[in-house]
């Protein structure tokens, strides 16, 4: 009796130790595919967007995003004037089914698609507590949802609110760049459906992708840079007014 | 002297095998692919990447329907995607037979871009379609695949089969 | 999400996600802080005449910290993986950390002092008790019946140190909790170096006034003659620490307010609408100006002992009220603006869901019940005299 209880013992860990390994064997992305020689990011260009929506349904079409919740949105601005410390800004439904008709009136209006800037010093990373988030060597912040304690520390930590709790599964979530798409060749939902090539996905690692001469030829921003996030989402033509 | 102190060395004893319990239990339940690439489970990226696609791109859609892409190319929505439109249609490109894309309602579809509205950029063409065209379906007129209307003059014959490809589009 | 919003905010921010629960949580950490600062304060800095609180002081505190995880398992989205806090702690992450300060502070700290402090009482309580009783007292003497003049004097010194410690830890607990909020950059009404400092002070405030009133309950409870020279003492600490928490905190309002930063206005007008009750009137006004001038003027008039025990009594209600209140300013305050600073959303408490108002209550009662249960079996009062010479009391009173 007593011997057999010691032996099981011993072989509980290590069942405990291959079981993990049975559930953990998912293929990684495509076999070509070498997280070290990619750095992921995203070029906006804000004269461009003509906030149709398209994206915001692809993502949560392709992600499959819960009503209200957003893990891209676009926001709409109207600026009175020399007022740029005090927009106007809506954002019905996120953006997801247009905006509706306003008459001009003076001011400047337009439309910025917003999301997730996989920060390369993100807080949201910083403050988990577990390790449930992170970022990729290949530069995208994801949620790993089987780990998520759900305790909505990186939410608060998140200055841009990209951030939500996905109420079916209790855990944080938000854009993770459609890594399964990237990974495999795709651009994103996003970049995918928008018609006038407001959203480009770009690799900061390849030397041929078009980003480097745009970012050479275009004074562009990031959101928020005083929080010194290490934004990788770049906005073209961004007015100061952009919360 | 022991005999005064026994109690802490009892407190101590206990306090060491709660360490060392709490030492096998975290070799036996922390993931084996912890901190492989960082303080994450390294596993958690092949599982994200293995997420199933909705959305198949363009090129998908392109090796087939070449057709549709002469068209588009002799037009503005060349740049368009045509799942933009079309919705998700990835099931589509894996089963070409048993699952057919949705018909489109233009007057939903066309309005989301194209739909005047003072906060897009000027030179993007857009109108309100009360007075534009006050009632009908945007495809009574335009093609989608390329929706610049030829006039009469210029390409008479191309505008009458604009409208032919434009029934045929919808099968 | 039928949530009314006023101007803009972004989407995701509607809802808030830290609940009444998250308000609780530094509530009690907080008591438990500064009631142990008070025990320590006897302890080691010799102050004897709060000793008849010192033993309540320190159950109290242990009740408290046992309910403290209690609203932050309720409140996570998978509580049964929470586990993962203490076996693959996030090193840069702060509520990481403190899962290990707590887990010191109570097992490295509390749980020992008042193991040392009792056991005396736990050995002779195991041979004279029967049933349950003497079960539990057998578990808790760890199979050692020594009660020696030189046992319990190694207790005494061993506890002194653990003290020592303990009153940093005390800090460190709750001072932990001030920088899980203060150190979040994404939020200006959080984000603050002073933050842990006040956390500390207000904790020290609700703890010590939280052990008056408990101490002043269970005395009128039992029969017993109030010691007015003890309860003269812990209102003159009050007084100080309360001194010094709102001098801290009306620095950080007036530095706000005069260098007025892009975050201000956002804040300013939250405060003036939506905080307005919570913050000026329940927190500034009633939790804390009328509790300073209470016991402020207790120190200058000379009032019957009556009238002294109700103006102590109103002042530590006032208090505890107050203090709560802050913590729900700063937790829900947090939250009802956007980081954009366009707009303002609204908490929209459930009751009887797991993060409502019920639970709330519920888990506020719940350390009574423990402290009641700990009471039962550890009597802290000072004239315990079931038992022959009260020797701990006397050899640290030697010491």
């Amino acid at each position: 009796m007593e011997i057999t209880r010691r032996r099981l013992l011993m072989l509980l860990p290590a069942a405990a130790m291959a079981w993990k390994f049975v559930l953990a064997g998912t293929p990684e992305a495509s076999p070509n595919y070498k997280l070290t020689e990619h750095w992921w990011s995203m070029l906006i260009d804000i004269p461009k967007c003509i906030g149709c929506g398209s994206c915001v349904r692809a993502c949560a079409e392709e992600n499959d995003v819960p009503e209200s919740y957003f893990r891209t949105w676009i926001e709409r601005y109207h600026v009175t004037d020399w007022h740029i410390e005090k927009p106007e800004v809506e954002s019905p439904d996120g953006g997801k089914q247009g905006f509706p008709p306003h008459a001009d009136d003076n001011g400047k209006n337009f439309f910025v698609p917003k999301l997730c800037n996989h920060c390369a010093d993100s807080p949201c990373t910083q403050v988990c507590p577990v390790g449930a988030t992170f970022i990729s060597p290949d530069g995208v912040v994801l949620v790993d949802k089987s780990y998520c304690l759900g305790c909505r520390y990186c939410i608060q930590a998140c200055p841009y609110g990209c951030r939500f709790l996905n109420p079916k599964t209790n855990t944080a979530e938000k854009c993770t760049l459609c890594y399964h798409r990237i990974t495999k060749g795709l651009t994103t939902a996003c970049c995918e459906v928008c018609p006038t090539g407001a959203r480009q996905l770009a690799d900061l690692k390849n030397p041929k992708d078009p980003i480097h001469e745009f970012l050479r030829t275009h004074a562009v921003q990031v959101l928020k840079p005083h929080m010194a996030t290490g934004a990788k989402v770049f906005y073209n033509g961004m007015d100061g007014s952009v919360r | 002297m022991f005999k005064d102190i026994e109690h802490l060395v009892r407190l101590a004893a206990v306090i060491a095998i709660a360490l060392v319990a709490f030492i096998i239990l975290r070799a036996a339940v922390v993931p084996h692919s912890f901190g492989q690439y960082g303080h994450y489970r390294g596993t958690a990226i092949g599982e994200i990447a293995a997420r199933p696609i909705a959305f198949a791109g363009h090129d998908t859609c392109e090796a087939c329907h070449t057709e549709v892409v002469d068209q588009k190319k002799l037009g503005k929505h060349v740049v368009v995607a045509c799942e933009a439109c079309h919705g998700a249609l990835a099931k589509h490109a894996d089963d070409p037979g048993s699952v057919q894309p949705a018909k489109l309602d233009t007057a939903v579809v066309c309005a989301r871009c194209h739909e005047a509205n003072a906060a897009k950029p000027t030179g993007f063409p857009q109108v309100a379609t009360a007075d534009h065209s006050g009632g009908p379906a945007c495809d009574t007129c335009h093609q989608p695949h390329r929706p610049k209307i030829e006039t009469e003059k210029t390409e008479p014959a191309k505008a009458e089969t604009g409208k032919k490809t434009a029934t045929e589009g919808k099968k | 999400m039928q949530i009314p919003v006023q101007g803009f905010m972004y989407p995701n921010e509607v809802e808030l996600q830290w609940s009444i629960l998250i308000v609780l949580y530094p509530f009690i950490t907080g008591l438990v802080a500064g009631a142990f600062i008070l025990a320590s304060l006897e302890r080691v800095f010799q102050a004897e005449a709060v000793k008849p609180t010192y033993r309540l002081a320190l159950l109290t505190a242990l009740a408290f910290l046992l309910v403290a995880p209690l609203p932050l398992q309720l409140h996570l989205g998978h509580p049964e993986r929470s586990l993962e806090m203490y076996l693959t702690p996030h090193r840069s992450s702060a509520m990481a950390m403190f899962g290990f300060v707590y887990l010191w502070y109570l097992m490295g700290v509390l749980l020992l002092e008042i193991w040392l402090d009792y056991r005396r009482e736990i050995v002779v309580l195991s041979q004279t008790t029967s049933g349950w009783r003497r079960l539990v007292y057998r578990v808790l003497t760890l199979g050692s019946d020594n009660i020696s003049e030189r046992s319990l004097r190694i207790d005494d010194r061993l506890g002194y140190f653990i003290t020592l410690i303990g009153i940093p830890s005390a800090f460190l607990l709750h001072g932990y909790v001030g920088f899980i909020f203060g150190s979040v950059k994404a939020n200006p009404w959080w984000s603050s170096p002073l933050m842990p400092i006040v956390f500390v002070f207000s904790a020290m405030v609700s703890g010590i006034a939280a052990v008056m009133l408990l101490y002043m309950l269970t005395t009128r409870l039992r029969g017993q003659p109030i010691d007015m020279r003890c309860l003269d003492k812990i209102a003159q600490y009050l007084l100080y620490t309360f001194v010094i928490d709102f001098s801290l905190e009306m620095l950080d309002l007036l530095q706000r307010i005069y260098e007025a930063d892009e975050s201000f206005r956002s804040l300013d007008f939250m405060v003036h609408s939506r905080l307005w009750t919570s913050q000026v009137v329940i927190q500034i006004l009633l939790g804390t100006v009328t509790p300073i001038v209470l016991l402020g003027s207790m120190r200058v008039l000379r009032l019957p002992v009556t009238a002294r025990k109700r103006i102590y009594a109103l002042a530590g209600c006032l208090t505890v009220i107050g203090i709560f209140a802050m913590r729900w300013n700063v937790v829900i305050g947090g939250q009802l603006f956007s980081k954009s600073f366009l707009g303002y959303t609204t908490y929209k408490m459930g009751f009887a869901t797991r993060e409502g108002l019920l639970t709330a209550i519920a888990l506020m009662i719940l350390p009574f019940v423990i402290l009641w249960v700990l009471v039962k079996l550890l009597p802290p009062w000072p004239e315990s005299a079931s038992l022959p010479n009260s020797g701990a009391a006397a050899a640290h009173g030697t010491s």
